[in-house]
């Protein structure tokens, strides 16, 4: 997995409350058995018209956040499906983090096997953020996960909460599957204890 | 000893290893699969040389992608659709796992066939690519739905990296009121505590209300736990739990049944367990609703109207705008007054057999409106049997109503079942978001009953007025 440690760049707004999956990646993109090429299809119906035009006032399809690498977002981002291509589109996109006042509890998970940081904070501090990522290209926001702050074009700073072993195993960039084989013993041992218990499952 | 909830109860059985901080190796019983979150988890394991662990507890079933269609027999059309259904055919077969084929009797909806064979049983932890694995927490599983990243994880060690969650205790007193369904209960949660409400929670659902459902309308209930946010959604096993799993296919028998009883009696929550929050609601206040909006949260009895932005708070004003917008509703108009094009009864949350005997109940001896498109997509093979046997296919049939075969069909639309931009459509399913069912497309979630008479009148419909 790629490493996360610190990030300065564009911040696309979006104030818009329950951005749901099919949103982020309607089902017909849902047909791959790959993990990659998804950054295209992005909130493919709210960045595309009937015909496959770019809507040129969708934020993406802007000039100055068409780079964009952080997304600030409303209450209650990635509610909706499991589908794992939602995160899979935001970083093929090139989007690392992702900052709303809450996140869906299985999308929020989804980022951290990807390389993408969600960073939840208060309304109010994400309304200055927000403030801040309208300005476009030229303000740029700083996330720094070592020290967990966002920091606006302006110099504001704002900490944010992360859960230590997330956030370790985002700085080293570490494989989940290779954590939990070192502990095979452990399951080992918990298979044979419940074989003995609770021989029906 | 200091009182659990069952969430605790079923947790503390499955802790395989924990760290200082609470991290905690979660062992899984019984991993569910389907076609479209698997693929990269099976390559996954191919590009590292790992194997299944325990290819006994994974169960595999195509249901997204597969045409309802008769003609499906011939094989499925669209090619990325069938490379993703070949590749769980492989996968299945190069794992060595349990498979149910699109040509067995018994393929249907993962959430529908979980149950049906007996693989869900109670006080399990059930995980599956798919949100909606909420579903099988009507036996007293905790069961979650994952990404395809924790989909390779558990195939690769039958165990999730965990913290756990927070309990909620969400009662339903009292008794309903006829016309009344688990699909009104579970939407009201929903209109209560929002489509985050639940975030960081687990939900019990418990009291009177509860406790007198079936199993079919258990798992509508828990079903749409995730779409409050909440983790998991759980019941408490009691003797029609019991009576449902015992003698399927993968239920135990004999000796091992009698130790299942016993340890599944005490899967309840002790009554001084501590509950982070409680909601209570009164069963005589659920009314039959609809939902209005892009959002399951927005959703009203059938005899209120289409309320206006300014009803509203915060980020809700703008999202409510865009909502109307989208659905073409005016507000102030009756809800009761909104005309429908495509009734859809199915899903993971209403494809079961009791709910295809509560539509056909309002549909015996009726007609669908003249140019109604409406269709009946039972969850599994066996469900479709049944219901042919018990003569319910036939008052489809005779209604005007399509008798598809079984899939995950119009809920979602990855497969042929979907809205042109526009098309306005009463659906069992659970999701009403912008193009859940095809671009452009406009959903009212309701129960079967409620989409039947919206079947009959042409528009959204009070099912009381028809019993």
């Amino acid at each position: 997995m790629d490493k996360f440690t610190t990030i300065t760049g564009i911040a696309a707004p979006m104030p818009l409350i329950n951005i749901d999956t099919d949103m982020i990646i309607p089902k017909q993109f849902l047909k791959t058995i790959k993990r990659s090429g998804l950054g295209v299809n992005l909130f493919d119906e709210m960045r595309y018209d009937d015909d496959g035009n770019e809507r040129p006032d969708f934020v993406l399809n802007k000039p100055q956040y068409r780079e964009s690498e952080i997304l600030v977002a409303g209450d209650n981002f990635g509610c909706g499906s499991s589908r794992e291509h939602a995160p899979w589109a935001i970083k093929d996109f090139g989007i690392r983090c992702v900052i709303a006042p809450s996140f869906a509890d299985i999308f929020f998970n989804n980022c951290f096997k990807n390389g993408i940081l969600p960073i939840a904070l208060p309304q109010e501090a994400v309304d200055v953020l927000m403030k801040d990522a309208e300005k476009g290209a030229n303000a740029r926001m700083t996330v720094d996960l070592e020290a967990q702050t966002v920091t606006t074009s302006d110099g504001e700073s704002f900490s944010f909460e992360i859960d230590p072993f997330k956030k370790h195993c985002l700085l080293e960039g570490l494989d989940d599957i290779g954590l939990t084989m070192e502990k095979v013993s452990a399951i080992d041992s918990y298979e044979a204890r419940t074989a003995q218990q609770r021989p029906w499952v | 000893m200091s009182p659990k909830t069952l969430y605790d109860k079923i947790w503390d059985a499955h802790v395989a290893h924990e760290d200082e901080d609470g991290t905690t190796l979660l062992y899984i019983d019984r991993h569910l699969v389907h076609e479209v979150t698997s693929p990269q988890a099976f390559e996954g394991l191919r590009m590292t040389n790992r194997t299944v662990r325990a290819p006994d507890k994974t169960i595999a079933v195509p249901d997204h992608n597969v045409p309802t269609t008769l003609d499906r027999v011939d094989g499925i059309d669209n090619e990325e659709s069938r490379i993703q259904v070949e590749a769980l055919d492989r996968n299945s077969r190069d794992f060595g796992i349990h498979y149910y084929p699109v040509s067995d009797v018994r393929q249907g909806i993962v959430h529908i066939v979980g149950p049906e064979q007996g693989w869900t049983l109670p006080g399990m932890t059930v995980v599956c690519g798919d949100s909606h694995t909420a579903t099988h927490g009507a036996f007293g599983a905790l069961a979650h739905g994952i990404g395809t990243s924790e989909v390779e994880h558990v195939l690769a060690t039958q165990t999730l990296i965990q913290k756990k969650s927070k309990n909620m205790k969400v009662e339903i007193t009292g008794k309903l009121r006829p016309g009344v369904t688990a699909k009104d209960i579970t939407l009201s949660v929903i209109g209560e505590t929002g489509t985050a409400g639940g975030t960081g929670y687990v939900i019990e659902y418990c009291g009177e209300a509860i406790r007198d459902l079936s199993m079919e309308g258990r798992m509508t209930v828990c079903n749409m736990a995730i779409e409050g946010g909440a983790r998991a959604g759980l019941i408490a096993p009691d003797e029609i739990t019991f009576e449902y799993c015992k003698g399927r296919p993968h239920a135990p028998k004999g000796a091992q049944w009698e130790a299942a009883m016993a340890w599944w009696k005490t899967l309840y929550s002790d009554d001084d367990a501590h509950w982070d929050k409680v909601i209570t609601i009164k069963g005589e206040d659920i009314a039959p609703v609809v939902t209005w909006g892009t959002s399951p949260e927005d959703v009203l009895p059938i005899t209120a109207t289409v309320p206006d932005p300014s009803d509203f708070n915060g980020g809700k004003v703008g999202a409510v705008q865009r909502s109307l917008e989208y659905m073409g509703l005016t507000p102030g108009t009756p809800l009761s007054a909104i005309e429908i094009d495509t009734v859809f009864i199915g899903s993971c949350t209403n494809g079961r057999i009791e709910d295809l005997r509560a539509a056909a109940e309002i549909l015996r001896g009726k007609k669908i409106k003249d140019g109604m498109r409406a269709m009946v997509v039972p969850g599994s093979g066996l469900v479709r049997a049944q219901a042919e046997e018990e003569g319910l296919a036939d008052i489809f049939k005779e209604a005007g109503f399509e008798w598809r075969l079984a899939g995950c069909s119009m809920c979602l639309a990855m497969n042929p079942d979907q809205l042109s931009p526009g098309e306005r459509c009463a659906a069992t399913s659970n999701r009403n978001f912008e193009g859940r069912q095809g671009r452009g497309g406009r959903t009212h979630l309701l129960s079967p009953a409620m989409a039947a008479a919206a079947a009959v009148t042409g528009h959204l419909t009070d099912v009381r007025e028809l019993m």
